[in-house]
């Protein structure tokens, strides 16, 4: 079986689809970007109050990672349309972004650096 | 002679577009360039010494407006696509010309903020932060500068009449690369602005 016919098999899009132009009607609307954007600007503005909230270190780094890796996912998820996406767009990604994220966390840590 | 037709070059063994897969393979490889720099500024953090230091110099509610530039993009990079992919070239070009605006302030921000650095005696070769910071968002701020000019170029064909709705897939990737330069900036702002040991 090729990798064509295994996505047919489970009901992702192919190229032909948007080829004459059509869009893909699993793309969110206009307004749903807008919406996802505010919410965007929201955790930013929460992210840069925190920075001047007097709290424990550690907390105040565990806390701008978690919003910035939602941040992350919903931009990748929703305007890269990785959710609505071939899934072998999506292994390509994080694969590489996870082979980023344990090879300098090992060398960081192997090398004395730390975020804190 | 026979004429290939556009369906018979979309012909993949993998059923998608080459074109988008190549730019996922590009986009997954540039996550490694980018962490290598990222890397490189946390390992050398606080191994300064001699000033000036980030503590001295970061102006965060300014890069804040800046980032927040850079996000607002995205928002107005995605808006085109959707334009195109609709059929409305005449918003498509709105919000592609308003993204290449956005970016070109994100720019100007990080020219701004490179002078300021440099009239307080922080270079390239001042000191470990200097040499890692500059590095890293001097990248970053190329990898911005090369997306606004594809942006100004995408926006002077269509402009000819050179994109429609067929040709959204040329939107799509600018937008993928765009998107990404955006969510390395999500990157850089937390662990080299916000999280100050």
């Amino acid at each position: 079986m090729t990798l064509a016919e295994y996505r047919k098999k489970r009901g992702e899009p192919l190229i032909r689809e948007d080829a004459d132009g059509a869009h893909d009607d699993k793309h969110p609307s206009a307004l749903k970007y807008v919406q996802i954007g505010l919410i965007l600007a929201i955790i930013t503005a929460a992210e840069v109050g925190l920075y001047y909230v007097d709290m424990n270190f550690t907390l105040l780094v565990v806390l701008l990672i978690a919003l910035s890796v939602v941040k992350f996912s919903m931009v990748v998820l929703w305007f890269m349309h990785l959710k609505f996406d071939a899934s072998l767009f999506s292994v390509l990604f994080t694969g590489g972004l996870a082979l980023t994220v344990v090879v300098f966390t090992v060398a960081i840590a192997a090398l004395g650096g730390s975020l804190t | 002679m026979a004429h290939a037709t556009a369906a018979d070059h979309l012909q993949t063994s993998t059923g998608l577009d080459n074109r988008k897969l190549l730019m996922w393979l590009f986009l997954a490889s540039d996550c490694l360039f980018f962490g290598s720099f990222i890397a490189a500024y946390l390992l050398y953090r606080g191994r300064s010494v001699v000033g000036p230091y980030p503590a001295d110099l970061f102006d965060i509610p300014f890069t804040s407006v800046s980032a927040f530039i850079l996000l607002m993009s995205s928002v107005t990079m995605v808006l085109a696509l959707a334009a195109i992919q609709r059929g409305n070239v005449r918003n498509m070009r709105i919000w592609l010309f308003t993204t290449a605006i956005l970016g070109t302030l994100f720019i100007a921000g990080q020219v701004f903020e490179f002078t300021e650095f440099n009239h307080e005696g922080l270079s390239l070769s001042t000191n470990l932060f200097g040499t890692t910071f500059f590095v890293l968002t001097g990248f970053h701020g190329a990898h911005v500068t090369v997306g606004v000019l594809i942006l100004l170029s995408l926006f002077v064909v269509s402009m000819r009449g050179g994109i429609q709705q067929k040709d959204s897939l040329a939107i799509e990737l600018a937008g993928l690369y765009w998107h990404f330069v955006d969510i390395v900036w999500i990157v850089i702002f937390t662990l080299v602005y916000l999280i100050q040991p």
